[in-house]
Parts: structure tokens; C-alpha cells; sequence
């Protein structure tokens, strides 16, 4: 399948400062890419590099198949995009502001009208249409910017964290409309949030002092993850009890009656085991905490320069090597 | 494309209140200069008669207007100008049109655009003034059409630095105050060049109001139009190149 976004070495310096260092990535249609990192690890210099607002020092950007130096408009053409702060004009109504997206991305007025109403019921815009984008709250003026993105339906969606002020509900609803459109079109979605990651994407990269430090499918990432678990038992928990069990890995007793342990079992065959020991098990729950272990390790930068980064790479490399045995 | 954005520019001046005052403050301010030069031209009016190359009335109020009309828009016309780039930067609208399939010189064209209907309609409501008095009595058409020519020249000029300083910075109010210094400087430069010289020469070329004055005496001068277009080419030719350096520079 050809590629909808390829990254070739690319580069991007200010100055002496290297915010992003020799990145080469693809995204491929039907990709859901999860973009991570730190504050200030060059996630938005790269999305800007991305989207044209800024060029790179270094490097080639390819958007469905056409450069994006070489011929800017035409790759333009087939690009979504949501900053971190949306775009929008305050003065306008929320269907003013989506037909003059709609003209800017050269669509026919006579097909204008259709593509506005459909991103705005995609967004769940329709009770507010026709208010000034001003006086919208926070999470709708959000969902504006998002309409905007998927407006012109383009094959490359990239959303600078969409979800921020939305309420539980709305976070639901876009994540869910994020799916769907990552069925048919490539999506890069940068964001903090952890679980959304886990919750949304099919893909996962890590970007930390500029540098691409770790990038995996996401059922690759979570099969080689040492399960961590918290279970709960009617018996009282003794350490030592649980020491002599093997299968229990770096035991961490919270109270008389629950404590965390790694294992290598897969989750039924450990509660089969604990059953078989009549503990009384009452409470037994696999912890989604590895992606934030793997984000902190990969991003914690030692204090020492030089040996972070090699031992960065080398982490980097162990990984890889797990991952493809 | 340049349309679309130049319409867009256009409709949010008149959405929020600046347009309306800016047209308001200069009506009314114009109004009572026409009329004090009606006055006076009615005053005088016995004594034109016996003189043998008399000013007409167009000499007499139409071009005094204009000459009022470029000073107030010299003040007024950086207020305009200044969140046309600056505001985009700020409010991050910028990566919207930047991330839209358009060059540059698109998005600086349009909004230049956006920004000349609107002074077209200032001037349009200023010689609304003038026009008026043919129900009354003889007007130079020529004239007073050449003058009106020359004021949308100069504040299309105008426009134009104010355009460049915009781009320069994210604040409207520094973007304003600089643009005014600018034409002001431009605009005086020429005072002391009555002593003669190579110099003074210079300065006279430079001035703005030297080229302006000319076409308010109803000279049309290919050397005026040619300044006024060089100027505003300049300007704009600017903005686009520093557009696409902050774009190369971060």
C-alpha cells in the first residue's frame, strides 16, 4: 500500500537549537498514528513542518505521494489540520466560518452547502450553527476546529490535541468519530493524554529532545508488555506468603488485603492459579499503566547528555529486538 | 482565491465596530470642512468674478477636501491596516490559510484586496461631498475625478506600508504606530526642500505629498503614478518575502 504522509530525515534547527533531529516516519491509509511526547520534544515544530507553516532545514515531506517543498499547493490539497489552538475567525457564525474553510480548500459552490451540513452533524454542531464561533464555549469552539479539519474530507487528518476541554461525553464521541474517519483516512493525532492513545490509535510514536525514540504498532507494543496486575484476596497478605510463589514478579503489597504484581502467566491462567490456592480472590484487574511506563522511561531525560541519548538508542534497540521476536 | 480571502477581510471590517467608526469620525469631520469651504466660497464669490482666471468651485472645495481627507486618512488609515497580518499571527488563524492549499502572495494579495474595497468605499463617500453641489452648479468632472484618483492612490500606498508593518509583528498597536511614523515622515519629509539641491530633489521625490499635490491641481503625471505604484509594489512585494522567511525561520 503507498504511503499517505513519508518523513525522511527531517530536520529542523533554530539557530544552535535542534528541535527535531533526523525523523523518518509513514503513515499509511487506514493508520491511526499517535504522536507523544514531552513539552517541548518537537512535537509542534514537526506538525507545523507537516502542514507547511514552517520549512525544514533538513529533510523531504511527502503528503499522498506529491512534496510538500516542491509543490506545496497540490500537497496542501490533501491535508486536514487542527493546531493546537484552532483557527478560528471569533466574528463569524459557525457556518460562515465552515463555507469560507470550504472555499479555501477549492470546493465547488454547489457542493458547499452538503460538506458544511455534513461536518456539522459529524461534530454534533447542528444546535449551534448559527451562533457567532465567539460566544461558543470552549468545547464546541473545539469542535469547530475539528469540523474544519475533516471539512473536505482530505486522506491526511492531523490533530493537535483534539480532545482538550471536551467533557467526558463529547471526548467519547470524538474518539469514536476519530475511528471512523481513521477507517478510510490516515490520521496523526498529538496529544498528553496516554489512554487516548491506547483508546484510539493503531500506532504509536514517541518523540523526546527531537529525536524519534520509539515507534510501534500498538498490539506489538501491548504483547510485549510484562503485565502488571492488582488483585484483591479475602485472606490476609503476607509477603513472604506470596514470595514463594514464583509467578509473582516484584510484589508491591498496598494493604492487608490487595497488592500489585508483574507475571509473565496471561491473566486467566494466573487466576486460575490463584484460585487453586483458595486465597478467596474478590477482586483481580490487569493495569493499562504500559504505555505511561514506556513514555516515562523513554522520556526522562539523565542527567547526563551523551549517555541519555546513547542509552536512549539503546533502549530504543532492545525494544525493537522484542518486538520482532 | 485571492477574491475569497479579500471578501472575507472585507465583511469582518464591517463586523466589528472600527469600520463604522473610522467611516463615522471621517464624515463627520470632512462634513464640516466642506461645509466651512462652502462658506468661504460664498464669501469670496463677488471678488472671483472680477478676477480673469478664476478658480472654479472644484478648485475652491472639492480639492481643499481632498487635501483634508489625506490628512485625516494619514492618521486613520494605520488603525486599518494594522490587524490585517498581526491578528491572523496572534489569534493562530495564520496555519489555517497557511495549511490551505494557497501560496502566499495569495494570502497577502487578498487581504491587500479585502483592504482596498474598503478605502474605495472611504473615498467613494468622500466625493459624495463635492458631487453634491452639481445640483447647484457646474462641476470639473475631470477634475474632481482626478483628484479622487489621487486620494485611492495614496491611501492604497498608505495600505500598503501599513500592510508590511503588520507582518513585521504580532502587536496591532506597535504595527499602528510604526505605520504612522513612517507616512508622517514621508509625508514631511519634503519641508525643508525649498533650499535647492541635489538633496532636496531627493527628498521632494520621496515625499508623498509632493506626488499627491500634484493630482489634486488635476495634473495627472505618469512620474506620480509610477511612485505611488513602485511604493505599494514594494511594500507588498515585502510582505510576501518576509511571510515566507518567517516561514523558513520560525
Amino acid at each position: 500500500m503507498h504511503s499517505l504522509i513519508s518523513v525522511n530525515n527531517l530536520t529542523r534547527r533554530y539557530g544552535d537549537f535542534c528541535a527535531v533531529n533526523n525523523i523518518s516516519f509513514e503513515l499509511a491509509a487506514g493508520d491511526i498514528l499517535g504522536f507523544l511526547g514531552p513539552n517541548g520534544a518537537g512535537k509542534s515544530t514537526t506538525m507545523q513542518m507537516l502542514t507547511g507553516s514552517l520549512a525544514p532545514t533538513l529533510g523531504e515531506i511527502t503528503i499522498n505521494g506529491i512534496d510538500l517543498l516542491e509543490q506545496p499547493k497540490a500537497a496542501k490539497a490533501s491535508l486536514g489540520y487542527l493546531p493546537e489552538n484552532p483557527p478560528l475567525y471569533k466574528e463569524m457564525t459557525v457556518t460562515e466560518y465552515l463555507r469560507y474553510c470550504a472555499r479555501l480548500h477549492h470546493i465547488d459552490r454547489s457542493r458547499q452547502t452538503a460538506i458544511c451540513d455534513s461536518a456539522i452533524e459529524r461534530c454534533g454542531l447542528d444546535d449551534v450553527r448559527r451562533r457567532l464561533i465567539r460566544n461558543l464555549s470552549k468545547g464546541y469552539q473545539q469542535r469547530v476546529g475539528i469540523a474544519q479539519a475533516i471539512l473536505h474530507s482530505p486522506p491526511v487528518i492531523i490533530l493537535d490535541e483534539p480532545t482538550v476541554g471536551l467533557d467526558p461525553i463529547q471526548i467519547m464521541e470524538i474518539r469514536s468519530l476519530i475511528k471512523t474517519l481513521g477507517q478510510s483516512h490516515g490520521i496523526i493525532l498529538c496529544t498528553h493524554i496516554l489512554p487516548e492513545v491506547q483508546a484510539v490509535c493503531n500506532r504509536v510514536q514517541i518523540i523526546n529532545q527531537g529525536e524519534l525514540v520509539y515507534s510501534a504498532d500498538m498490539k506489538d507494543m501491548l504483547s510485549t508488555e510484562t503485565r502488571r496486575f492488582e488483585i484483591s484476596l479475602s485472606a490476609k497478605i503476607e509477603r513472604e506468603m506470596l514470595a514463594r510463589h514464583a509467578v509473582f514478579k516484584s510484589i508491591n503489597i498496598i494493604d492487608n488485603n490487595s497488592f500489585t504484581a508483574e507475571s509473565d502467566l496471561p491473566a486467566e491462567q494466573l487466576t486460575a492459579y490463584i484460585i487453586r490456592q483458595q486465597w478467596g480472590l474478590t477482586r483481580f484487574t490487569t493495569q493499562q499503566t504500559s504505555l505511561e511506563q514506556m513514555f516515562i522511561d523513554l522520556t526522562l531525560s539523565d542527567t547526563n547528555m551523551t549517555n541519555s541519548s546513547i542509552s536512549r538508542k539503546k533502549r530504543l534497540d532492545d525494544r525493537l529486538q522484542t518486538n520482532a521476536t | 482565491m485571492i477574491l475569497t480571502i479579500a471578501k472575507r477581510e472585507f465583511r469582518s471590517m464591517f463586523l466589528s465596530p472600527l469600520a463604522w467608526v473610522i467611516l463615522a469620525v471621517i464624515q463627520l469631520i470632512l462634513a464640516w470642512s466642506f461645509f466651512k469651504s462652502i462658506d468661504v466660497f460664498f464669501e469670496i464669490q463677488s471678488d472671483l468674478t472680477t478676477l480673469k482666471n478664476a478658480p472654479g468651485v472644484t478648485d475652491l472645495i472639492a480639492s481643499p477636501l481632498f487635501e483634508v481627507a489625506s490628512i485625516i486618512l494619514l492618521m486613520l488609515t494605520p488603525l486599518l491596516t494594522m490587524r490585517l497580518i498581526s491578528e491572523e499571527k496572534r489569534s493562530g488563524t495564520m496555519s489555517l490559510l497557511l495549511s490551505a492549499p494557497l501560496s502566499i502572495s495569495e494570502i497577502v494579495l487578498g487581504k491587500y484586496l479585502g483592504l482596498l474595497f474598503f478605502i474605495m468605499i472611504i473615498v467613494l463617500l468622500i466625493v459624495l461631498m463635492p458631487a453634491s453641489l452639481a445640483m447647484g452648479t457646474q462641476l470639473d468632472y475631470a477634475k474632481m475625478l482626478c483628484g479622487a484618483f489621487g486620494l485611492f492612490i495614496m491611501l492604497a500606498a498608505f495600505s500598503s506600508a501599513g500592510l508590511y508593518m503588520s507582518s513585521l509583528t504580532e502587536n496591532p498597536m506597535i504595527a499602528a504606530i510604526s505605520t504612522f511614523g513612517f507616512l508622517l515622515l514621508l509625508w514631511m519629509i519634503n519641508v525643508n526642500s525649498a533650499s535647492a539641491g541635489d538633496g532636496a530633489n531627493l527628498l521632494s521625490y520621496l515625499s508623498l505629498h509632493t506626488h499627491f499635490s500634484a493630482m489634486m491641481r488635476g495634473i495627472l503625471n505618469t512620474r506620480d503614478i509610477a511612485y505611488f505604484i513602485l511604493f505599494i509594489t514594494g511594500f507588498v512585494v515585502l510582505t510576501i518575502r518576509q511571510l515566507e522567511t518567517q516561514r523558513l525561520q520560525g
